[in-house]
């Protein structure tokens, strides 16, 4: 009897938020119209920032701070994992080595799946990508790499130091923009020093320098990921 | 009023949907929770072609990348340091009136 009455509850509730939501959602045309602040970027983004992929420049120039949270997010995962799976000796312990099919696909397609990942980072102030995507990219290599090669490990204490590195080069960067412009984050390399053309490689102010140093966190700390769900205590 | 799919013909977005929506009941369904990682795999692979339809490219590498590579092989390392397949239960109510 009590079970009924909560269904009955939650199906009234369920049904007055969808309505709420349907009614707010009609007025809104799918795609058609741009807020005043979604303009006011497709206008300026290239002024501004240098860049040509108006996304991008939104994520790390105009929103870098909210773009810095997220990596550390992303950090704090990738540390918890590690803490929960820590043992002192751990080694991989698959049992069957991956078939010829997948051993030399794997050889063939690894340094390519590199490459896509990087060009997708490099460019991502001109095309559309960036560090969050090159990174996952690259990450998925590193997958293909263990799930082929049954003694394959990523050189770890690289792995970590340069993590390490890219994440304090991201607050460095910032902070130079704190010295020479006035607050966090300030687009020295555009805004002071105009380095570059729009719409060339060498663009964008920080842009493809801070997505490199994303892009070389996110896959180090997704490929750290997977390096610790797959050794196994040898206890 | 702009199409909402403007470079795929209707009826192919109007399938990958339905597909997603299939194969999302499974991935909730299946006792074998292999079965069920790969059904949420195949989730995010219908949804990044979703996107990009929907001229995102680089949300569609994304999603490709994480939802349907990384995620599901991080849940398939999760299930192989557990068990596989769930455990038969008193009988339990279908999708449609479980809490």
């Amino acid at each position: 009897m009590v079970s009924v009455l909560k269904r009955a509850i939650a199906i009234a509730f369920i049904l007055i938020i969808g309505y709420w939501i349907a009614s707010a959602l009609s007025h809104v045309p799918f795609g058609a119209d741009k807020m005043l602040v979604g303009n006011y970027y497709l206008q300026h983004v290239e002024n501004q920032t240098g860049a040509i992929n108006a996304v991008t420049a939104i994520v790390v120039n105009y929103r870098g701070f909210d773009t810095l949270g997220e990596v550390t997010v992303l950090f704090i995962a990738s540390t918890g994992v590690a803490a929960l799976l820590w043992e002192r000796k751990r080694k991989r312990t698959a049992r069957t080595e991956g078939t010829i099919v997948l051993t030399t696909g794997t050889r063939l397609l690894f340094p390519f799946i590199l490459l896509f990942g990087s060009y997708i980072f490099i460019h991502g102030h001109l095309t559309p990508g960036g560090g969050f995507p090159g990174g996952a990219t690259i990450a998925t290599g590193f997958l293909l790499m263990y799930l082929a090669f049954t003694t394959y490990r990523i050189p770890h204490r690289g792995f970590e130091v340069s993590e390490g590195l890219a994440g304090m080069g991201y607050v460095i960067v910032g902070l130079i923009g704190l010295a020479v412009g006035g607050y966090f984050l300030f687009d020295w390399i555009w805004q002071t020093w105009k380095i570059g053309t729009v719409g060339n490689l060498v663009s964008g102010g920080f842009i493809p320098v801070i997505y490199t140093l994303i892009a070389i966190k996110v896959g180090t700390e997704l490929s750290g990921i997977v390096d610790n769900m797959l050794r196994e205590g040898s206890s | 009023m702009i199409h909402p799919y403007p470079s795929a013909s209707g009826w192919v977005a109007d399938f990958i949907i339905a597909v997603m929506i299939g194969v999302a009941i499974f991935a909730v369904e299946w006792r074998d929770l292999l079965g069920a990682v790969v059904g949420m795999a195949a989730v995010s692979l219908f949804a990044s072609i979703l996107f990009y339809f929907l001229q995102a490219p680089d949300v569609a590498m994304t999603e490709a990348a994480i939802g349907a590579a990384l995620s599901g092989a991080v849940f398939i390392f999760a299930l192989k340091r557990t068990v596989r397949y769930e455990t038969e239960e008193e009988e339990k109510p279908g999708w449609w009136l479980r809490w």
